[in-house]
């Protein structure tokens, strides 16, 4: 990797689409670094694939800024590729025309890999070259889609709901391509789903979206790490933790918690999965949103350090 | 490739064990069984990434932990190789197997059934190795 530039870096970014209505997205700040696979997760209408949009450089936000790769989103178009929900594909061309098209348009960059694109449409009892795009089923253009996305051998692959129409089978296969390429390449990847079950084992790295703004952010082992799941009858002693959530269970209750220190009283305190810290924070909308550093924008960090150092003084 | 001497890993979503910790399971059980053995190769990363659609630092780290174990070796540039079986304390005619046997014949003699067995046996291991299974 030539430069250590984020992959992603936005800082107070918000996009409304209309005066009239409520932001999609509001206030966002998080950095995602090179070479991560990552989760965009979050319920249907969070802001996801506004957020993908604006990286993709297909729409300007109203507020903040997104940088890609170090650049802005245009100046970072040949090396990044976005693969929209909608797959828009010309439907009157075939499949060997569209993988040309990709490699006419792509050509200026130099960057065009025919024989990845080529793997992924065709491979594995993939597609019919000679197939127009409008007789293929969703999941099929999503192989084609996938296809131009490897053809350009983009660094940043921004793919919003991409497993959604595949069956299994293709899910399995093609995600199975996408970690080829990034242990092969270092491609980051930003991939969003609502259904964090279809993720959880091939990214390393969270990004939970809910109501406009960034709940959770960081590397799923540390973002897991950071949290608890407590069961006893005592009562929670606030001060050593963050309730995220909690619900009676029999005569005691069962928490989820970021623990500042020992819980006090008996607890039986255990690793949550990911998707329960999910689930707790879409539920709780008022929990404190945690980033970890590595998912902090570098002015964020600085900033921070000022205010420290100031306040020790 | 699933020509000789390639592993498949099975991962299985569902089981609440860490992705990482079923891979350094299934290598050694595959040492214990004979299917690998010391000179053996490993699949590489992007192979196994290819086939299980896992993220690729689940495998390294799977690896980096055989290694640590001194189980494989990682030769720059070539992969990821065995170093040393684990056949003999397993093997039929083993001591540790004896013993467990006879302890088996007499828990069951003592009443216990298969699933207190399991419990006590697992009680014991965790005992002995805390954290190690998360």
């Amino acid at each position: 990797m030539s430069d250590t530039a984020a992959a992603l870096e936005a800082t107070g970014l918000g996009m409304s689409y209309s005066r009239r209505r409520a932001a999609v997205l509001e206030d966002c700040f998080f950095r995602l670094p090179q070479g991560r696979i990552c989760a965009l997760v979050g319920p249907n209408g969070a802001g996801k694939s506004t957020l993908l949009r604006l990286a993709a450089g297909l729409l300007r936000p109203t507020s903040g800024e997104v940088t890609v790769l170090g650049r802005t989103p245009a100046q970072a178009r040949e090396r990044v590729a976005y693969v929209a929900q909608s797959k828009p594909l010309h439907p009157h061309l075939s499949v060997a025309d569209t993988l040309r098209y990709g490699a006419v348009l792509n050509r200026a960059a130099g960057r065009w890999d025919q024989q990845a694109a080529e793997r992924i449409a065709y491979g594995d009892e993939g597609l019919d070259p000679a197939a127009k795009i409008r007789t293929l089923s969703g999941g099929q253009r999503t192989r084609v889609a996938l296809a131009l996305a490897f053809g350009k051998r983009a660094e940043l692959m921004l793919l919003d709901e991409p497993m959604a129409d595949l069956d299994p089978l293709a899910r399995r296969q093609l995600t199975g391509a996408l970690m080829s390429a990034a242990t092969e390449q270092g491609t980051t990847i930003v991939m969003s789903s609502h259904v964090i079950a279809e993720l959880e084992s091939s990214c390393d790295f969270l990004f939970l979206v809910a109501g406009g703004r960034l709940r959770l952010g960081g590397e799923i082992e540390e973002v897991m790490s950071a949290h608890t799941l407590l069961t006893g009858t005592a009562a929670l002693d606030t001060s050593q933790q963050t309730v995220i959530e909690q619900r009676p269970v029999g005569r005691g209750s069962t928490a989820l918690v970021r623990s500042h220190g020992e819980p006090v009283g008996e607890w039986l305190a255990e690793r949550p999965t990911v998707e329960e810290v999910l689930l707790a924070h879409l539920a709780n909308t008022e929990a404190p949103p945690l980033l970890t550093e590595d998912a902090t924008p570098e002015s964020v960090q600085s900033a921070q350090r000022t205010r420290s150092q100031e306040n020790a003084a | 490739m699933t020509a000789a001497g390639t592993i498949q890993f099975r991962i299985d979503r569902r089981s609440g064990v860490a992705t990482y910790w079923q891979i350094v399971q299934q290598t050694k059980q595959a040492l214990r069984l004979g299917l690998l053995q010391p000179g053996d190769k490993l699949p590489t990363a992007r192979e196994v990434v290819e086939a299980t659609a896992i993220n690729p630092n689940t495998v390294l780290k799977a690896y980096r932990e055989l290694e640590r174990e001194g189980l494989v070796e990682a030769r720059r540039g070539l992969g990821t190789f065995v170093q040393a079986s684990l056949g003999a304390t397993t093997s039929l005619d083993s001591p540790y197997r004896t013993d467990l046997e006879d302890w088996v014949a007499r828990a069951h003699e003592g009443g216990l059934d298969q699933e207190d067995m399991t419990a006590l046996f697992d009680s014991v291991l965790n005992k002995h190795f805390p954290q190690e299974n998360s």
